[in-house]
């Protein structure tokens, strides 16, 4: 068991070891978080850099708790206060972040591929915290540590991902992740949001929503992207709600140990009824503790990564 | 590659851990703060077999841990990161005598990084330090309190420890040339 990655751009070109890696780690940085000491000194005197080019409280508080936990020093540059208004392109501000000796660039971007291509200009490491509907890896990777550590197994689990699968980069990497690791995945919501052509990717796609939960282990919900849809890919919220939210009356026809899972920010009365998000089969919050313990272990394994890299 | 040599067979791993569980009890009067932590791999399974010894000569349970090294390592930079294990140490080791147990001692630096890593659960009595093997070639000044075995080796030979609790046919302690 090795990781050999100087980067974590994606999910699609991780092996189904390299996941489990990054689980098998984070188990035990898990563990950390729940000493008097919740500080290892393993990334001492590293420099992260959070490059969030748009909006984002919780992954970037994760990643920020992350380093700080793994004893790195930790800056946050977001695009509302930087020289993005004044013109500069990306890979100029990466550089310039880079000159100031940066080990790690952790970087949101609304455009597919930022990461890659900061992986290509720069020689710090990089980790896609998000690039437009492309994938949100370190997501993929505690949604993967969440069902594993709750159901004990990954292979076999019927996982339905019920939402706007179109505009989410986290249904992306959440394929990825677990149709890699042997879950069998099906995605449902409204058909303008869920086109056939996912199942190129290896899962099931249907528009019945009673029919998708049915049989699941896992239901994840996504939330409807506002912000990222051009016009109107459905009628309305409340139509919405009415064809594919998760209620009482769904919930009392899936398997009774299935379990419910949702990346955040939650909409409460619209993918999801306001109970269930805090009932006992909902694991929301869990993911939240989840996600700091991924993304210290992923931090802790790309360090490693470079050394592979120089020797090949 | 030369033929790898055994150094201690199931029966001498046997004898020096018992040898060692009774040095430990001569050395340790206060039979009720002594607690063992092993580092793994290799050191967690010989902590839980010499607290089994320690509690046959003292007629009581004698508490072990497991104590995980890689984050407080000093070459995290200049290698792929090593596979974190979990630590699981189930008592406060504050006012203890920490007993260390490791199979191979030889830079001394897991044991160093021990130290430190042991230093966020609490502030132990004293720490001592039990190895199966000391090869020497010691970085660091650091000495253990209770050893197996001193095998004399050359910088390009590897002493592997395998036990039966790790999946091995039987145990024993190899050292092979690189």
């Amino acid at each position: 068991m090795s990781w050999t990655k100087k980067h974590l751009l994606d999910i699609e070109s991780l092996t189904a070891e390299e996941i489990t890696t990054v689980l098998d780690t984070a188990r035990s940085f898990k563990a950390v978080g729940k000493r008097a000491i919740k500080k290892v000194p393993a990334l001492r005197g590293k420099t992260v850099i959070n490059l969030f080019v748009e909006p984002s409280t919780r992954t970037r508080t994760s990643f920020e708790l992350a380093a700080i936990r793994l004893s790195a020093d930790i800056i946050n540059f977001s695009a509302e206060a930087s020289s993005f208004k004044k013109g500069e392109t990306l890979k100029d501000t990466a550089k310039n972040l880079e000159a100031l000796n940066a080990d790690f660039i952790i970087i949101r971007h609304s455009a597919s591929g930022a990461p890659h291509f900061l992986s290509r200009v720069l020689d710090s490491h990089v980790i896609n915290a998000g690039d437009g509907a492309h994938e949100h890896p370190t997501q993929a990777l505690l949604d993967a540590f969440t069902i594993r550590e709750k159901k004990g197994r990954i292979a076999g689990l019927n996982v339905t991902i019920l939402g706007d699968i179109l505009y989410s980069r986290v249904a992306r990497s959440d394929i990825w992740a677990l149709t890699k690791l042997g879950a069998k995945v099906t995605l449902c919501g409204p058909s303008t949001l869920v086109p056939k052509t996912f199942e190129q990717m290896g899962c099931r796609v249907t528009y019945d929503v009673d029919e998708a939960i049915r049989d699941a282990d896992i239901i994840n919900l996504l939330r409807i992207q506002h912000e990222r849809q051009r016009k109107t890919m459905f009628p309305s919220i409340a139509e919405y709600t009415n064809l594919f939210g998760l209620n009482k009356a769904r919930l009392a026809k899936t398997k009774p140990d299935a379990l419910i899972m949702h990346p955040g920010p939650i909409n409460r009365g619209v993918e999801i009824d306001s109970e269930i998000a805090d009932c006992n089969r909902s694991v929301i919050l869990e993911q939240v503790t989840n996600g700091l313990a991924v993304r210290m272990a992923v931090l802790f394994l790309v360090n490693g990564g470079k050394m592979a890299t120089a020797a090949a | 590659m030369a033929e790898p040599t055994v150094i201690l067979d199931a029966l001498a791993i046997q004898r020096s851990l018992t040898r060692i569980a009774h040095e430990i009890a001569e050395r340790n009067e206060d039979d009720a703060k002594v607690v063992l932590v092993g580092i793994p791999v290799g050191g967690d399974h010989l902590a839980a077999r010499l607290a089994k010894i320690l509690a046959g000569i003292w007629k009581h349970d004698v508490p072990f841990g497991i104590l995980d090294t890689t984050m407080h390592r000093d070459d995290l930079d200049q290698r792929v990161a090593p596979t974190v294990h979990p630590t699981d140490i189930p008592f406060d080791v504050t006012g203890k005598t920490v007993v260390l147990v490791d199979d191979v001692l030889f830079s001394g630096r897991t044991t160093r990084a021990a130290m430190d890593a042991l230093n966020d659960f609490g502030r132990p009595k004293r720490i001592q330090l039990a190895v199966l093997v000391d090869r020497g070639h010691r970085e660091l000044p650091i000495k253990a309190d209770f050893v197996g075995k001193n095998v004399p080796t050359s910088l390009d030979e590897k002493i592997s420890l395998l036990l039966t609790e790790a999946g091995a046919a039987q145990d024993e302690v190899i050292l092979k040339r690189k």
